[in-house]
This record gives structure tokens, C-alpha cells and sequence, in this order.
């Protein structure tokens, strides 16, 4: 396996509503990750992800290559996936030697459209679509038949909502961040039982990028580069009713294809959209009590589709290369209820 | 009824409606509001100083943002155009017509448009041609504020002048 490291990660502040255009936004993010590498463009390779139902703007990745710096004519790849899943093409196109240097990026802009509505399309389009079951009121499907059988509490709940907002306060590019009571926030009404607002992360408009450099280069360009030492992901079954939603076994193969039980993990980044999922990818991933969860306040801190994933690996990055942890994890999810997990592990030297 | 008898189901309906409250971004909205004004804005790379119009905010080969707003002429010169018989539903112009790259004066990428105003046959790279903008009480904040470009009359631009632009 050929050694890959992440040198570089920038992120925007993500504001419930930009009215930049996603090119605005991703440009600056772009060029801060492109600096902080100290490589030359241009990348040997670049890879992007995105939606474009999120802004109902057709084709909007091609339009975000002008912030990529694609003239002249660059080798380039778009999934229409978190920008985790970039990543990991990313990865891939470097293990095959054909290249040694990567930029991935991702961008989302919700605001324009009304996010639940439309992630209701990524559903079964025969017979689950067309009854527009919305994001918020699956997930709380989830969150009941998982209550019921851990015999958790909605006060269980409240707790990670008030951690992640608490550890956001020291996060300039949260969307929410704060002091709250438990006891105050289980007083607020129901979005859909059992979530209220505080379950479910905040909507976001915002961009990511970092830079991906092979071998001794990274330590040529890097001080403390976070070498990735495993990446898998893994899909359920896309039939929520034909799933355990109470567990995520596509996590659980993840985590221990990429090797996470290997060693203490310090931090782990989770990408957890609702407050229950943080506590079944605890379980999939077999984190131990003294990992910190999320210290940068996590997706329900701030949760721009399609980039919460790769900022997940950023900021698990992050840690690495300003030495406060030795060894991270990072968690990306995408579709309703956990569907698919990607895990990577990142390593100091 | 047996299932062999049954017919297969070959059609469903299931209407999808999204509304999107679409925001132009910043350049773009600069743009159109001078557009609003009978006015057009570009904007200037600072690394290789093309002036863009519509802008978006960024130079796509310099990778770079663009802040300096640059005031473009309505005026410029046809860099290539295509005579279009094929009919379009969505598009309210009476066929053939012409439709053009115009390089405006003070541009340095061409800006999408059509021609009206003179004979097909006419129409050739190097005229000079200027914008036809709607009655000034229905200038809004749409390229639709332009009608279409009408023929100067002006000597037309050497063919040599225009290469590095095509």
C-alpha cells in the first residue's frame, strides 16, 4: 500500500444562508488548502464532490472547476457523493501510480431549496419517494426503534446536542455554537418525535478542501503530515425496512476493514446528522470511553451537505498536524439513516 | 385472474415539485443590477488582467477571485456567429437567425447573444455591432433587458486584430 497523506485542509465558515455563488465560496477555501500544502499546482489530480438537487442548479460542479484552477485542462473527477467519497477516489487514483499529488474538494449550497424536501429523492422513486418521507422524519424512525432498544433517553439525546454545541463554541466555522441547558432544550416542541431541533443538524451553506501528496513529498511539504493507515466504505441496504436501523453494519465493516480497533484512537470526527447516530457509530466503530467525540461540535455544528464528511477527515487531520492527537478517526456518512459509512484512520509519525 | 393474465404495469405518476429561491451570487448580482441600469459590468483578473463580463467572481484560468469592476461598452464586434434554422420551443425568435459572439469594447471574453437588424447574409466576423436594450421603464435585472445587437454601421475590425481573442 502506497503511503498517502493529507498536508493541507481549509474550510469556509458555514452560514445557514451564503449568497456568494458556490464558485465565491469555494474559491478562497480552495486557494487557503492550496497554500498551507506548499505544492505547485497543478495537482496531478483533482476530484470534487457535490449534488446538484441541493441548489437545483444543473451541472453547478462544472461551474465550481473555475475555483480549481482548471486551465490548462486538468486530469479531474466529480462523484455526485460527499467529498469523502472524493477522498477516497482520490486515494485510489494515487495508489495506482498515476498520481503522487491530489485536490479534493466539496461544496453545498442547501439554502436555496428546502433541504428535507429534497433529500426525499434520493429515495426508492417507485414506492417510497413519491410519498415524501423527509429527512428529519426517517431519521426519527430511527431514533425511536433505537430509544426502544437501548433503553437510551430523549435527555440521552439532549446531552450530545449540548456537548457538540459547547465544543463548537471553540469552532469559527460552526453554524451553531453555544451554552445549553439540557433541561432547556428538551422543553422545545417536536420536530418529529423523538427529535426536536437540537437533534438535527443545522442546514448550511459552506465548502472544503485539502490536499493529498504521496510518500516522502509529504514530508518534504508537511511537518506533521496525517498519514491515512486505513480507508473502506461500505453501503446497507438502500430498504430502510429491510435494515436493523438501530446498528450500522456497513460502519462496523468499515471501521474494521481501515483497521480502527488496531490502536487508541484520541479523537474520532463522526458524522453523526442526528444525535442518536452518534451513539450507533460509537458502537460500530467499538470507540472506547476516553476517545473524544467531535471536538470541532461535529455535524450538529455545522452540516453543509455533501462537505460535513470531508470535514469530518479535515479536522481529524487538524489534529494531527498541530499535535494534539497521535492518531484520529473520521466517519462520513450519506444517505437517509446511516446508509453508506466511509471510516479512514489517520496517523502521526 | 392469474398472474400470466395480468398486464404488466407500464406507467405510474409521480408528480415531484422542488421550488428553489435561487441566489446569484455576488459578481453576478452586481452584474445584473447595472444590467438593470442599462449598464454592463465585467470584471478583472488581477493575475492576467482578461476583463470578464458576465462575471462570476473568479478568473477560470487564473483560478483567482475577481474584485475590480470594469465598465463595459454595449458596443463591440462579432468574433463568430452560426445562422440557426433549427426551432427551439423555448426560444421566442423568428427563425433563421443569427446568433453571435460579440466582443464587447473593453471585454476580453465574448458575450452570447443575437443579431437582428440586417440581412443574414450580412452578417460577418469583424461587424460592429451595439446592444438593443428594452424601453428604459422595462429595464429589470435580466439579460432579457437586452433585445439583441443591431448592426453599427461602423468600418468593420481587421480579422488580424481579433485572433487572440477567438
Amino acid at each position: 500500500m502506497r503511503e498517502v497523506a493529507i498536508v493541507s485542509f481549509a474550510q469556509s465558515r458555514h452560514a445557514r444562508r451564503d449568497l456568494r455563488n458556490e464558485v465565491e465560496i469555494l474559491l478562497p477555501v480552495v486557494q487557503e488548502a492550496v497554500q498551507r500544502s506548499g505544492v505547485e499546482r497543478p495537482f496531478d489530480f483533482t476530484c470534487s464532490g457535490s449534488t446538484d438537487f441541493l441548489q437545483g442548479q444543473p451541472f453547478a460542479f462544472v461551474l465550481a472547476l473555475d475555483a480549481a484552477g482548471a486551465w490548462p485542462p486538468i486530469a479531474e473527477s466529480h462523484v455526485e457523493m460527499d467529498g469523502a467519497w472524493a477522498l477516497y477516489e482520490a486515494w485510489v487514483k494515487i495508489q495506482t501510480g498515476q498520481a503522487e499529488t491530489a485536490l479534493v474538494y466539496s461544496f453545498g449550497k442547501s439554502s436555496p431549496g428546502d433541504l428535507p424536501e429534497v433529500l426525499s429523492r434520493q429515495l426508492d422513486p417507485y414506492v417510497v419517494a413519491p410519498l415524501w418521507p423527509d429527512s428529519v422524519s426517517l431519521a426519527a424512525l430511527q431514533a425511536r426503534a433505537w430509544l426502544e432498544k437501548s433503553g437510551r433517553s430523549e435527555r440521552d439525546l439532549a446531552a450530545v446536542a449540548a456537548r457538540s454545541r459547547r465544543d463548537a463554541k471553540g469552532n469559527p466555522h460552526a453554524t451553531v455554537a453555544g451554552d445549553f441547558a439540557i433541561d432547556d432544550l428538551l422543553d422545545a416542541p417536536y420536530l418529529a418525535s423523538p427529535l426536536r431541533k437540537h437533534d438535527c443538524a443545522p442546514i448550511s451553506d459552506g465548502a472544503a478542501a485539502l490536499v493529498l501528496v504521496a510518500g516522502d513529498r509529504a514530508r518534504q511539504v508537511c511537518e506533521r503530515p496525517a498519514w491515512i493507515r486505513g480507508i473502506d466504505h461500505r453501503a446497507d441496504l438502500h430498504a430502510l425496512g429491510a435494515r436493523d436501523l438501530t446498528r450500522s453494519a456497513s460502519t462496523r465493516i468499515a471501521g474494521e476493514k481501515a483497521g480502527v480497533a488496531r490502536r487508541p484512537v484520541d479523537v474520532a470526527e463522526l458524522h453523526a446528522p442526528f444525535t442518536h447516530q452518534e451513539y450507533i457509530l460509537r458502537e460500530a466503530l467499538g470507540l472506547a470511553e476516553d476517545t473524544q467525540i467531535n471536538p470541532s461540535g461535529g455535524a450538529l455544528a455545522a452540516n453543509p451537505m455533501m462537505v460535513a464528511g470531508l470535514i469530518r477527515i479535515g479536522e481529524a487531520a487538524r489534529r494531527i498536524h498541530d499535535g494534539s492527537a497521535r492518531r484520529t478517526v473520521a466517519h462520513a456518512t450519506s444517505g437517509p439513516c446511516l446508509q453508506q459509512n466511509l471510516v479512514c484512520v489517520l496517523e502521526g509519525e | 385472474m392469474s398472474d400470466a393474465e395480468r398486464k404488466p404495469v407500464r406507467s405510474i405518476q409521480t408528480p415531484m415539485r422542488l421550488t428553489y429561491h435561487y441566489t446569484a451570487g455576488i459578481a453576478t448580482s452586481r452584474f445584473l443590477h447595472g444590467i438593470a441600469e442599462g449598464r454592463i459590468l465585467g470584471q478583472r483578473c488581477p493575475v492576467c488582467t482578461k476583463v470578464y463580463v458576465p462575471p462570476r467572481g473568479s478568473c477560470p484560468r487564473c483560478a483567482v477571485a475577481t474584485e475590480e469592476e470594469v465598465h463595459v461598452s454595449d458596443r463591440g464586434t462579432i468574433l463568430t456567429f452560426a445562422i440557426v434554422r433549427v426551432p427551439s420551443e423555448n426560444l421566442d425568435v423568428p427563425l433563421p437567425f443569427a446568433c453571435v459572439h460579440v466582443l464587447l469594447d473593453g471585454a476580453d471574453v465574448p458575450f452570447f447573444s443575437v443579431v437582428q437588424g440586417c440581412p443574414l447574409d450580412e452578417v460577418r466576423i469583424g461587424m460592429r455591432v451595439a446592444a438593443a436594450w428594452v424601453e428604459p421603464d422595462r429595464l429589470a435585472p435580466t439579460l432579457q433587458s437586452i433585445r439583441w445587437f443591431e448592426p453599427t454601421g461602423e468600418p468593420d475590425v481587421p480579422f488580424d486584430q481579433l485572433r487572440e481573442h477567438l
